[in-house]
Formats: structure tokens, sequence, C-alpha cells
């Protein structure tokens, strides 16, 4: 494009919105249109309710724009880049124990109460508990084989037994919880439907948390009843952690899986060497990159990397497009867990970064060579173009991975 | 490109971290946290010369800016 993108003057019709159709392309590449766009690190986009913002691609504007204060994660803030159903453009603020949707100080109020629950070494702690589940998932999977829906038979399982075990929420209520946490990262879902799946989520963790407060029992969240929180915000956080748990790492189990399926060489690399599980799992968080996009608005004027981002306006970072951004990653479309991955966004940036991350890389780290030692022949069921997508949510993944085996 | 050995002081901000534990994971030697609130604890200030590079690492990966390098 020859004309400056930021001229005055510029209709706003002519401006490009966020691409999110994947049909045509791989599984596992960001849609073509978003590739099209990313040649420009931050580019002006036109919003859902015909709001004018940024849609950044490039890795280190998207580095800087995250870490700094002067964009804020307040919903009310926010344009969203497609209109949703029954929500016009804006969003609401944060419902209560939603840190997502905070900024410093109420933000970091939450967070202090939480880090000291995540860190690395408490995570590593998990693993044994982490390799007990994924081996009881793995029994049961290869009894019932020769073939199996490996969302529903291990990659929803491992981390909704972590998850749950770390919360005090008991597993066995998951028919409570699980779909209301899929609608709420369904974009099909109009606001109604969201609105119920949330007030019924909270009603379950409301719940729980005057159980945990009369009785509590040795996990996170009767340890929080003994913090300053109220049980309204203690329901609320409950239900953002249980959802996030439940969730992503479900998503990067299948859908890895599935990229390792159809990336033969890198599968027998992995199996090779299963040393190289914990890079492997950074390349494929870095090369799928499921959490997209990370909406911030700007408080004030803020220039970035040369380029002027007004007070008021939306930045849309795609982290899809900025994982893959050829400047930081070369070579960015090709699966390599030899390479260095570490540096990638998958995982956000700035003070919102992913609290779970620990726990999702021990999941991982355990998860898939396990699942790759079990079943030396594993492959899809179906062919590849047959796999069904969630093209249309939050976190991004297959529907269902059916996949089959030989029995020894 | 500087000399990753070159000689290197260290300082954490525990204000600013947010305990993403990025630290504690690249540069083990180098960053912990702590118990309670999961915050940066810097264990070695001025690095040996084998844990320089990591600990640079885990300065620039660091989401909140917290790890000040001085050479
Ligand atoms: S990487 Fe930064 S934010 Fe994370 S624990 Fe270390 S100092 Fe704190």
């Amino acid at each position: 494009m020859s004309h400056d993108p930021n001229a005055v003057g510029t209709t706003t019709d002519d401006l490009p919105t966020l691409p999110t159709d994947r049909h045509t392309g791989c599984p596992f590449d960001p849609p073509e249109g978003l590739t099209a766009l990313s040649d420009e690190p931050m580019r002006r986009m036109r919003y859902g309710d015909g709001h004018v913002g940024r849609l950044v691609t490039g890795h280190a504007a998207a580095r800087a724009i995250l870490a700094d204060p002067r964009f804020s994660s307040r919903y009310e803030l926010l344009h969203l880049p497609e209109p949703m159903e029954g929500m016009p453009g804006q969003i609401p603020p944060a419902p209560i124990g939603d840190i997502i949707g905070l900024d410093a100080p109420e933000h970091t109020r939450y967070r202090r109460l939480l880090t000291g629950r995540f860190t690395v070494r408490r995570m590593r702690q998990l693993t044994e508990r982490v390799e007990r589940f994924t081996k009881e998932c793995l029994d049961a999977m290869e009894e019932a084989g020769p073939t199996a829906d490996l969302v529903e038979a291990f990659a929803q399982p491992v981390p909704a037994l972590v998850i749950c075990e770390l919360l005090g929420v008991p597993y066995s209520d998951r028919e409570r919880f699980q779909s209301q946490v899929a609608t709420l990262f369904d974009q099909t879902a109009d606001a109604g439907a969201k609105g119920d799946a949330h007030t019924a989520l909270l009603q379950y963790l409301g719940e729980l948390v005057l159980a945990k407060r009369a009785e509590p029992t040795d996990d996170l969240l009767s340890d929080l009843t003994t913090s300053d929180l109220t049980d309204e915000e203690l329901a609320g956080l409950g239900g953002l952690l249980l959802a996030a748990g439940l969730d992503t790492t479900a998503n990067m189990l299948a859908l890895g899986t599935f990229a390792l399926l159809s990336n033969p060489d890198q599968l027998d690399a992995l199996r090779a060497d299963p040393g190289l599980a914990a890079q492997t799992v950074e390349e494929l968080l870095r090369y799928l990159s499921v959490a997209d996009p990370l909406l911030r608005s700007a408080l004030e004027d803020v220039e970035v990397d040369g380029t002027l981002i007004k007070a008021g306006e939306t930045v849309t970072v795609s982290v899809q497009a900025v994982n893959r951004d050829p400047r930081r990653f070369p070579d960015p479309d090709r699966l390599d867990i030899h390479r260095k991955a570490t540096g990638h966004l998958a995982f956000g940036h700035g003070v919102h970064q992913c609290l779970g991350q620990q726990l999702a890389r021990v999941e991982m780290a355990v998860a898939f060579p396990a699942l790759l030692a079990r079943f030396p022949t594993l492959r899809l069921a179906v062919p590849p173009r047959e796999v069904p997508l969630r093209e249309r949510s939050n976190i991004y993944g297959v529907v269902s991975l059916p996949v089959t085996w030989d029995q020894v | 490109m500087s000399d990753p050995r070159a000689p290197l002081r260290l300082g954490v901000d525990r204000e600013r971290c947010v305990g993403a534990g990025m630290c504690a994971l690249t540069a083990p030697a180098v960053f912990d946290q702590d118990e309670e609130e999961g915050l940066v604890v810097l264990l070695s200030p001025a690095p040996a010369p084998e844990h320089r590079p990591a600990a640079r690492m885990a300065a620039g990966l660091c989401p909140a800016e917290a790890i000040t390098l001085t050479g």
C-alpha cells in the first residue's frame, strides 16, 4: 500500500477489520487475511462498532504496549473487534473477581493474593500428581481403544483434574461448570447465553465458597477464605481460575497433538528425545497461540516505535501474528521444536501475563511425552481436513480429535 | 552485541514484580520466588560468568520490567 495509513482523511470504510477466517489455509496458521496485514507492525483497524483503533502484529510493538500501564485492560474502555450478538461494541465493566479486566492498583491487590500459589517451585511440586492423572487417563483410553476422541479422553480431563484438585473443586461436579465455561469462551454465543452461563458458574462457586468457609480443606479456595476477600470476590476469582484452568491447556494438548501428528519429523524427534519436551512446549505455545487476541485501550496519547496511538483508541494485539513475526522468529511458519521459542507472547506480557503459565508448562511437559510413549503408533482416525476446529472461540483448538493406534 | 559474559550487576523491583516466574524458570541459579507472595527474590546480585547469559535473558523476558541490569 502506498498511502500513509495514518493520514487524516483516509475513509474508515477502507480500513481492515480483524481477519478471523481460517477456512482456506493450514489449521495451525493464522488466518491468511491476518498474515497479509502483518507487514506493518501497527495498522489502523476498524472495530465492530465502527471505532477506529489499531491492530498490532509486530512482536516489539506488542511487548511495548502490553508492558505499558498507559494501556488499560478495563473492559468498559475497550471496543470489540467484531460486534457481539446482544452487545453493541463495548463491554460492561469486569464482573467482581474477573481480574483480567482491571488495572493497577485493583488488579495488584488480587494478583498478589494468588502469585504465591503459582510459583515455579509450587507448580513443579505438582508434577507427581499431574503424572498420576495423566497415567489414569491414558489407562482408561487404552482400555477403551484402539480409537478415541483425544479431546474427551485426554486433553480435557488431565488439566481439569489438576485445576479441580488445586482449587478444591470436586471433579465429580463438572457437569455444573464445564458447559458454562465453554459458553463463556464461545464467540457465537449471544450476550444472554453468556450471562446465564456466568450466573450459573458464580452460583456454583458461591455455594462452594460457603462450604469451604464452613469446613476448610487443603486447597486454594479454602486458603483464600482466610484473606480479606468477600464471598462474592472469592466466587468470581474462583470462577476465573477454574475457567482458565479448564479450557486453555486442554486446547493446547489437543491442538498440539494434532500439530505434532501433522509434522512427523518433529514428532519423531520428540519421541527419540523426551528431553526436548520443555522446549517443544514453548514452540507449540508460540506456533499455536491459542489465546488470542489481547485488547487494550490507550488512557492517553502514547507513542510506540514512532507511531502515535491516541487516547481512547483500542489496540488489538494479535498474539498469533506477533508470535509469527519473522523479525523475532526466523521462518516463523515452521514448527521447529529445536528452535528457541522463548520470548513468545502466548501467555501475554505485562502485569496480566498468565498466572497459571507454570502450571500449564508442567501439565504439557508431562502429558505430551506420556501420550506419545503410551501409543507409539498414534495417528489421526480421520483425514486432517475433517478435524472440526473451534473457529469461533476465544481459545482456539479442535472440537474433537479422533485418533487410533495399533493394539499390542 | 555486547559480550554476554561481561560483568553484570542485577537489581529487582518487588513492587513491579507480578510473580509470573519467568526469572526463576530461566535463571534458577540467580532468581527465586518467595513462598508467600511468589515475588522475585534475587539470589545472586553479581552472578558468576556461567549464569550471566541466563540472567540477561530473564531480565529481557520479565513481563513487568522488574529486573534491571547494570554492567
Ligand atoms: S519474571 Fe519479573 S515479574 Fe516474573 S517473578 Fe520474575 S521479576 Fe517477577
